[in-house]
């Protein structure tokens, strides 16, 4: 049996307890062994994503040798998950352990897609639902087709959320549009990140979408602050508390 | 062109907001065109692979090629001039029109004449610069340069051109009609065609084995500048070549549908030779591209073909606007090649992009063009412009999260005393996240508590 280190992105820990223990809660009903391992603080992305390498590199050793021993990193977000796949190789390449986690580092649906494989969950949530495609899972990891190539359509996130009893979905006029989160560029170009928030929230809106879900907490943190600030008829929901439903 | 940085000019062009909307959604409308084309090509991702290839293999034998291309168009009568940067390119067209008594020139698009500020020197020496592409001419006349490298008067609505051609070309007051504007700008513009004593192309592919060049517009301009006057100069960038004629077809097929969603340019036009009695000059400039060339993190930038589908994507473009960038080229690939001219000057621009990926992967050559925006992030910092506060906060947060036990106390204040402060104080000015969007509610444990709770 393989043994699953947690790795819960830093601002998920601080702010959304729930949707955290939510992601640990799913694994652990698939039988699954999980540990978080205490030490664990940042993946680095933020510093990476604005250009620091010196810090970037700090922490992306920190990870490394907090993580190298489990078989499977799971992790609640598509961009951490990118990050580790996609931008350690700068920092960490021909150390020890890398290309395992590099190989074995799995956003949450992505592993219960690819690795768990379940046939059926046994959630029910009856609601019309909008997917959003965060970028760094959709485009990155390939979560699910993209609208910019022309290869046959999938998305792994709807397959997991296809089998939740009563759920439908809205169909959006942009099916991929970045939602201008993008980690500091929410901070560093304010205006372009409402902007394209505010258009995501209205695509969802105008689809009859009852609930926003994804699998990066981030957008949807983007976004809900937004739906607050404007008291919009809509709701965020990350995806592991769809699919955690009933669960104890 | 604006001396502020992208957020700046960002925030300025998007507060009109349904000016900002109605830029999005006709930029999506091409968007939306080139994805009905490209989804029609089955094989289209196979194309893509291999423009990749070809220009991949270009680029690592670009002294090769392009030694090649000039032992070539010289057989053909063509004469080839080497220029290294921008003043070189400007004084070698001045030389060869003023060699010639050469005083009306007629142009057709080319972005390569505007990096180099062509137009301006030219008319400083007494010749006059008309551009005949319709975009390109309602922003000359309108003082202003391109916004967009396909769709160059993409900013201006109707309204906008039939106010500047009542100015410019007198036509009737308040008549903003497409077809009426389109008809007096032709007329306008014939009149230019038939006085030039000269004309300049751009070149979309110069063809290595042939000696000739490629140029693809929709309104014939090149091939009526090319065809009049005896002279004809065309200016390209050392990374236009290709190598056979057979590589031709693969680009021609991806071109004009990742540009504007057609199956084909109108015109495709081979240029291999002057016309009888006639002069024909190539111009190849370097102007920085070497310096890209010898950069293993930038060098794909010189594959790009200028269909300029990863500005339609780009969903901060839309937004924003192309002067936003505050350089010649607006989009990511003008982010990373204006990063790559002057950093300096460029460093707001690979910030502006949330690297959502779109531009790389609609991209028909394969430019890895997110990854290099991330790349000359850390570029801005080693030169030391990143934001000194910012730079600190990142600093200080990198440390913190070297200590879990200082990560996770901090944590804990922050959740504890935050909750408690007024509106006032949470919401102040330096909470820029802030400003338009409530920040999440702050709860009592973190994940990290509960987990060891839960375990007990």
């Amino acid at each position: 049996m393989y043994k699953i280190g947690l790795f819960i992105p830093c601002f998920m820990n601080e702010l959304y307890p729930k949707a955290s223990m939510d992601t640990l809660k799913i694994l652990e009903s698939f039988g699954l062994e999980v540990e978080y391992p205490m030490e664990q603080t940042c993946c680095g992305q933020p510093q990476a994503n604005t250009g620091c390498a010196k810090e970037t590199s700090i922490l992306a050793k920190r990870f490394l040798e907090i993580f190298k021993k489990y078989d499977y990193i799971v992790a609640p977000s598509g961009s951490c998950v990118s990050m580790v796949r996609y931008n350690y190789k700068q920092f960490l390449e021909g150390l020890d352990g890398f290309e395992h986690i590099q190989k074995n580092t799995y956003e949450l649906i992505e592993f219960i897609h690819d690795i768990v494989k379940p046939e059926k969950l046994n959630v029910s949530f009856p609601h019309k639902v909008g997917i959003h495609n965060s970028c760094h899972g959709h485009r990155e990891l390939g979560l699910a087709s993209m609208s910019e190539k022309n290869v046959e359509p999938f998305s792994k996130i709807k397959d997991i959320l296809d089998m939740v009893d009563g759920i439908t979905f809205s169909k959006l006029e942009r099916n991929d549009e970045c939602c201008g989160f993008g980690g500091t560029f929410a901070i560093t170009e304010e205006a372009m990140s409402i902007a394209m928030g505010k258009a995501r929230i209205q695509d969802h809106i105008d689809a009859g979408s009852e609930y926003i879900t994804g699998v990066d907490m981030s957008c949807l943190m983007h976004m809900q602050g937004l739906i607050d600030r404007e008291k919009l008829p809509i709701k965020t929901i990350y995806i592991a508390q769809i699919l955690s439903k009933g669960l104890k | 062109m604006s001396n502020i940085g992208h957020p700046e000019a960002a925030s300025k062009f998007a507060s009109d907001i349904k000016r900002m909307k109605w830029h999005d959604k006709a930029l999506w409308f091409v968007r939306k065109k080139r994805d009905l084309q490209s989804h029609s090509v089955k094989e289209w991702e196979e194309l893509r692979k291999i423009a990749d290839k070809i220009k991949t293999h270009t680029l690592s034998r670009l002294d090769f090629y392009l030694r090649e291309f000039e032992k070539n168009a010289k057989a053909n009568n063509i004469e080839v001039h080497w220029a290294k940067d921008a003043n070189e390119h400007n004084k070698i067209v001045l030389d060869i029109l003023q060699k010639q008594g050469a005083k009306k020139l007629v142009k057709s698009k080319s972005m390569l004449t505007e990096e180099c500020q062509l137009n301006p020197f030219l008319e400083k020496n007494g010749i006059e610069v008309v551009d005949t592409d319709l975009g390109e001419r309602i922003v000359q006349l309108r003082h202003e340069p391109p916004s967009h490298i396909v769709l160059p008067a993409i900013h201006l609505k109707k309204e906008d051109v039939g106010t500047t051609f009542e100015e410019f070309l007198h036509t009737q007051k308040g008549n903003s009609d497409p077809t009426y504007l389109t008809h007096a700008a032709r007329k306008h513009l014939r009149e230019k065609f038939l006085a030039s004593d000269a004309s300049l192309t751009g070149v979309n592919f110069a063809i290595s084995q042939t000696g000739g060049i490629v140029v693809c517009t929709n309104e014939g301009n090149a091939d009526l500048g090319a065809s009049l006057p005896k002279l004809h100069i065309a200016c390209m960038g050392i990374e236009k070549i290709i190598p056979k004629l057979e590589d031709l077809a693969i680009f021609t097929r991806l071109l004009a549908r990742s540009a504007t969603g057609q199956p084909i340019t109108t015109y495709t036009s081979h240029y291999h030779s002057p016309q009888r009695d006639g002069e024909m000059h190539i111009v190849i400039v370097d102007n920085g591209r070497s310096k890209i060339l010898a950069n293993d993190k930038y060098i794909k930038s010189l594959q790009c073909i200028r269909c300029g589908a990863c500005i339609n994507t780009c969903p901060i473009y839309r937004r924003s606007g192309g002067y936003s960038y505050g350089y010649i080229i607006p989009g990511p690939i003008g982010s990373t090649l204006g990063a790559s001219h002057d950093i300096e000057k460029n460093y707001t621009l690979p910030f502006a992009c949330s690297l959502c990926a779109s531009c790389t992967n609609i991209c028909p050559v394969k430019v890895d063009l997110h990854e290099q925006l991330y790349l000359h992030r850390q570029d801005v910092v080693d030169a030391g412009l990143l934001d000194k506060t910012k730079y600190k906060a990142l600093k200080i947060a990198t440390w913190i999260m070297k200590y879990p036990l200082i990560m996770d106390i901090s944590g804990k204040i922050a959740r504890k005393i935050v909750p408690l402060l007024p509106r006032s104080i949470v919401y102040s000015k330096y909470n820029i996240w802030g400003k338009n969007r409530e920040l999440p509610k702050f709860p009592k444990n973190s994940f990290k508590e509960l987990y060891k709770a839960r375990k007990k």
